[in-house]
């Protein structure tokens, strides 16, 4: 068990590494950061100056080392548009993200859960048209249009939920958070759905073909043949099969989620990393873009790290290292 | 005495887009208490699916659509769904052709065992393991009450299925279905299963009936052998009998293609042709393109199973007014 | 057939070849299913529509000359104060919105079609080589696979747009952005073709046919080419299909989140952009029928997807 995190934890650093020399090359390359810092009217020599002074004259893998190590201390720089450190821009807004976020991933993956599972067992069910046909409209809706949707349904003709923004927030240890008043949980049910309903139709799409699979194999049928009960079946065999490859792809696109937040946030005007991305990428704010790539990467490698584990503790067949496949 | 199955006219049929199939035409048997019955055929004959319908585990969309099964003179093939899930295991045990699946790898042995046998008998989780134990110590599963908390994958393909074996006869069932239970096995561990298995059938009282394309494995393990060629049974009979003095033209050839050291030839004789498609079946007798002794009656009439001593057969030679012209 | 001729029942003469395709189990699957019928002809019209924009528009949006800022808001199926009629009503700008779908589809089905066909093409490829070589340029091909496919593609796409716009001078900004979208939705998309052409590969390679051309000398881009593609077409469709649907619905969130083509040369998502400014104050056509395009356009894509899917794979049906 140790050997196998630790060889995942190695891993994962290469990882971290080969996306933060990426999120460097950006960084020192796209634009040029002493245009960015100082005026038209800078002379030459004091360019060169400021150049030295930035270590922009050092050599590239001095550079990138230098660049990491900011990057292990938090230290992404100075966003160019708000003149502010960039960890700061972030860490302000991280609490929002990861707040619609965890709501969302929830909302997917029990609902996402029920459905594969009911539309495999019962696949001439009526219900299980309706929601394979709704689905596929799930994938066919642009996030953004649903939340467009959403919001002139039940903010402006009905009026009973807010449109825009997280509503009244409380700091809470240094966590800003909109979870423990009403109007911050009012503002949470729109864009958690709208944030929701793309995962929720993938997890529901893959469990059911999962589930259909696994219920095809053979020993399902030696399980029938067995004269185990239907329950025992479906929820005992069929959906622990169903669970091990579920895992692994049902966490990473729980990751995802808060990349996709991007365009939710700016539909809802969420105050959260996403929108910061977004103005970000529309002025070119390198540093910020730079350090988005970073958190982002940082989220999927700690949720492929956790899925590992999930995976090994499920799975005996990676749990005991005797025997052959 | 009466037979532990009796099955009359049994005919099984899948509906398609270009028509019905009839998978299995019109058969009658019985197997007899402790008997072991073969049954041999090439694939697509309608041996397994006959083991299915004995079973009741046929697929959708086929059905079992005339014809009467008979298990200790109760009638099955009419129960419901839930009544007959409580046979499958108790009364009639399935051995599968592919041990690696099987099993599901996500349960130990032990689980799996203690599941069957106490679905189908009142013990306790204690009693069942005692009895899980006996059961895979007399399969020949060295330091079974050791290796019973193994998975799956732990044991080779042999071991596994004696393990399959074991389940089968959790619940002292009257009738095992073995379907081509060494076919995916090594050949050096085919005969050791097929002693394992007539073994522990006799111990525990029960009758087989075993599915196999290979007549070797019939020739060493069955009494009685049921020849099966696009559905029907063109012959049945003691081994002895059927192999020493095939009557019908299809099981001669069958017999022509096993080498023995007895017979001198250079070469063993094949059958012309291949078995028609459960689409394209002629009329009269199904072997009747390929038959070296066809005549008029063959591409007309269809013979049924006329007693011929020892046996039945579907072949008009031997019908007794041909036989006076 | 005469009782007692004494033949086997044969099956019918083979039929031609175009009968045997209409036969055949794919077309039967198509006729039988009436959604399909449905979502094959509303891509039909609507990709005939953005072709022949320019001639049944009636209203060129792009021409200055041609607007008329006093028509702004006008609802659609009226006339509006200078006397104009326009089927579907005016946007902000007094430009037709009619017109203004008909040439937005066109751009969306224009980048949609290319980032499609440059994901498959670089897909395809890069599956081939991995599939084919083997060893550390497949781990390494299949690691970056499964990294891109781990990050939504709308990331990615966010990504290479604000790295070309860093790059590119702003003076050719605009001119170079449809190119841009491509190239960014086209990146963000070419892991799956890979991994499926890849998987292929390594089954075919396997075989004796393959060995056999390639103990005869044949070239391994001939080989491939001609033993290892067209058994992966079935499957490259399918992705590509659902693909489709996937760049349309990308390039319609870059370009509202205002980060795809420029206004002067609106997308579906431009138009929708635009449209949801107005949506509160109730000129809700200059949303709607942008939006209903696109979604009856991305639906029938990805009806069209499933169906071949299921056609092709009867085990998953």
């Amino acid at each position: 068990m140790t050997a196998f995190v630790i060889r995942r934890l190695l891993q994962s650093i290469i990882v971290m590494l080969a996306v933060s020399l990426v999120a460097f090359l950006v960084f020192r390359y796209v634009g040029d950061p002493v245009d960015s810092m100082v005026g038209q009217d800078t002379r030459l020599a004091d360019r060169e100056a400021m150049r030295d002074r930035l270590g922009l004259n050092d050599p590239f893998y001095i550079q990138f080392a230098t660049f990491v190590g900011n990057a292990v201390q938090g230290n992404f720089g100075i966003s160019y548009r708000l003149q502010e450190p960039v960890t700061r821009l972030i860490m302000e807004r991280l609490p929002a993200t990861i707040e619609l976020a965890f709501a969302s991933a929830t909302i997917a993956l029990v609902f996402g859960l029920f459905f594969g599972v009911y539309t495999a067992l019962k696949p001439k069910s009526p219900l299980t048209s309706v929601v394979m046909t709704l689905s596929l409209a799930g994938v066919s809706l642009p996030t953004f249009l649903i939340g467009i949707g959403l919001i002139y349904i039940f903010a402006v003709e009905l009026g009973w939920l807010p449109s825009f923004g997280r509503g009244t927030t409380v700091m809470v240890g240094g966590w800003r958070t909109g979870l423990l008043t009403e109007s911050g949980l009012r503002s949470l049910i729109l864009p958690a759905i709208t944030l929701s309903l793309f995962q929720l139709t993938l997890i529901m799409r893959l469990v059911r073909a999962e589930m259909l699979e696994v219920l095809r194999a053979d020993y399902i049928r030696f399980a029938k043949a067995r004269g185990l009960s239907n329950r025992a079946i479906n929820f005992g065999h069929a959906l622990k099969n169903t669970l091990v490859p579920v895992i692994t792809i049902t966490g990473l696109q729980l990751g995802s989620v808060i990349a996709f937040a991007i365009v939710t946030e700016t539909v809802f005007q969420w105050p959260g990393v996403g929108s910061l991305f977004i103005q970000s990428v529309q002025v070119v704010d390198v540093p910020v873009m730079a350090a988005y790539l970073m958190f982002i990467a940082f989220v999927f490698v700690v949720i492929n790290l956790i899925v590992d584990i999930l995976y090994y503790t499920v799975d005996p067949r990676l749990r005991v290292g005797t025997g052959k496949r | 005495m009466q037979p532990v199955l009796s099955v009359k006219n049994l005919t099984v049929q899948f509906p398609t887009r270009r028509g019905i199939l009839t998978a299995v035409d019109n058969i009658s048997f019985d197997i007899m208490p402790g008997e072991v019955l073969g049954m041999v055929g090439e694939s697509g004959a309608g041996k397994s699916m006959t083991g299915s319908a004995v079973i009741g585990l046929i697929d959708p969309p086929g059905r079992i659509s005339s014809g009467e099964i008979l298990l200790q003179g109760e009638r099955i093939d009419n129960l419901s769904p839930d009544q007959m899930r409580r046979y499958r295991g108790k009364r009639i045990g399935m051995v599968f052709q592919d041990p690696l699946t099987s099993l599901n790898p996500l349960y130990t042995v032990a689980e799996q065992l203690i599941e069957t046998i106490r679905t189908h008998m009142p013990l306790s989780e204690a009693d069942a393991r005692k009895r899980a134990i006996k059961l895979l110590d007399d399969v020949g599963i060295p330091a079974a009450d050791r290796r019973i908390d193994d998975y799956p994958h732990q044991f080779s393909g042999g071991m596994r299925q004696r393990v399959v074996i074991a389940l089968a006869l959790c619940a002292d069932p009257a009738l095992v279905i073995a379907d081509e239970p060494t076919t995916a096995l090594d050949v050096s561990v085919q005969a050791q299963i097929i002693d394992v298995m007539k073994n522990m059938c006799a111990e525990y009282g029960a009758a087989i009936m075993l599915i196999t394309h290979d007549m070797g494995v019939i020739a060493e393990t069955a009494d009685r052998v049921a020849v099966m060629y696009a559905g029907r049974i063109a012959e049945i009979g003691p081994v002895r009998d059927v192999i020493t003095d095939a009557k019908h033209p299809y099981t001669a050839g069958l017999m022509g293609s096993i080498p023995t050291l007895a017979t001198n030839s250079d070469r063993l004789t094949q059958i012309p042709g291949s078995m028609p498609r459960l689409s394209a079946i002629p009329k009269g007798c199904a072997f009747n393109p390929r038959c070296p002794h066809a005549f008029d009656r063959c591409f007309v009439e269809r013979p049924e199973p006329i007693v011929s001593g020892t046996r039945r057969v579907a072949c008009w030679l031997h019908a007794p007014e041909e036989q006076a012209a | 057939m005469a009782a007692g001729d004494g033949k086997p029942i044969l099956p019918p003469e083979p039929p031609g070849r175009l009968y045997r395709a209409w036969d055949s189990d794919i077309f039967y699957s198509y006729r039988r299913s009436p959604v399909t019928i449905i979502a094959s002809i509303v891509v039909v019209i609507i990709v005939g529509a953005a072709l022949l924009a320019p001639w049944i528009a009636p209203y060129n949006p792009f021409n200055p000359a041609s607007l008329n800022l006093m028509d702004g808001f006008t609802p659609p199926f009226s006339e509006s104060r200078m006397g104009n009629y326009y089927l579907l009503g005016t946007d902000n700008q007094g430009r037709d919105v009619f017109s203004t779908i008909l040439y937005g589809s066109r751009i969306s089905l224009f980048v949609g079609f290319s980032a499609t066909l440059f994901a498959m093409a670089l897909g395809i490829s890069l599956g081939l080589i991995a599939g084919y070589q083997g060893g550390t340029t497949d781990a390494i091909i299949m690691r970056v696979t499964d990294i891109q496919l781990s990050f939504p593609a709308i990331l990615i796409a966010l990504l290479i747009f604000g790295i070309a716009r860093g790059i590119i001078p702003p003076s050719q900004q605009e001119s170079m952005a449809v190119y841009v979208l491509i190239v960014a939705i086209g990146l963000a998309n070419w892991a799956q073709f890979a991994r499926t052409v890849r998987g292929a590969t390594m089954v075919e390679r396997q075989k004796d046919y393959v060995s056999a051309a390639r103990i005869m000398g044949v070239h391994p881009i001939l080989i491939l080419a001609r033993h290892v593609l067209p058994n992966v077409m079935g499957p490259v469709l399918v992705i590509a299909t659902i693909g489709l649907a996937l760049a349309i619905i990308e390039e319609a969130t870059l370009s509202f989140l205002g980060v795809g083509v420029p206004p002067t040369q609106p997308s579906l998502g431009t138009l929708i952009r635009i449209g949801q400014q107005y949506l509160f104050s109730g000129e809700w056509w200059i949303l709607f029928f942008p939006a209903f395009t696109l979604i009856l356009l991305a639906l029938s894509v990805n009806l069209l997807g499933d169906w071949l899917r299921d056609a092709l794979n009867p085990r998953l049906r």
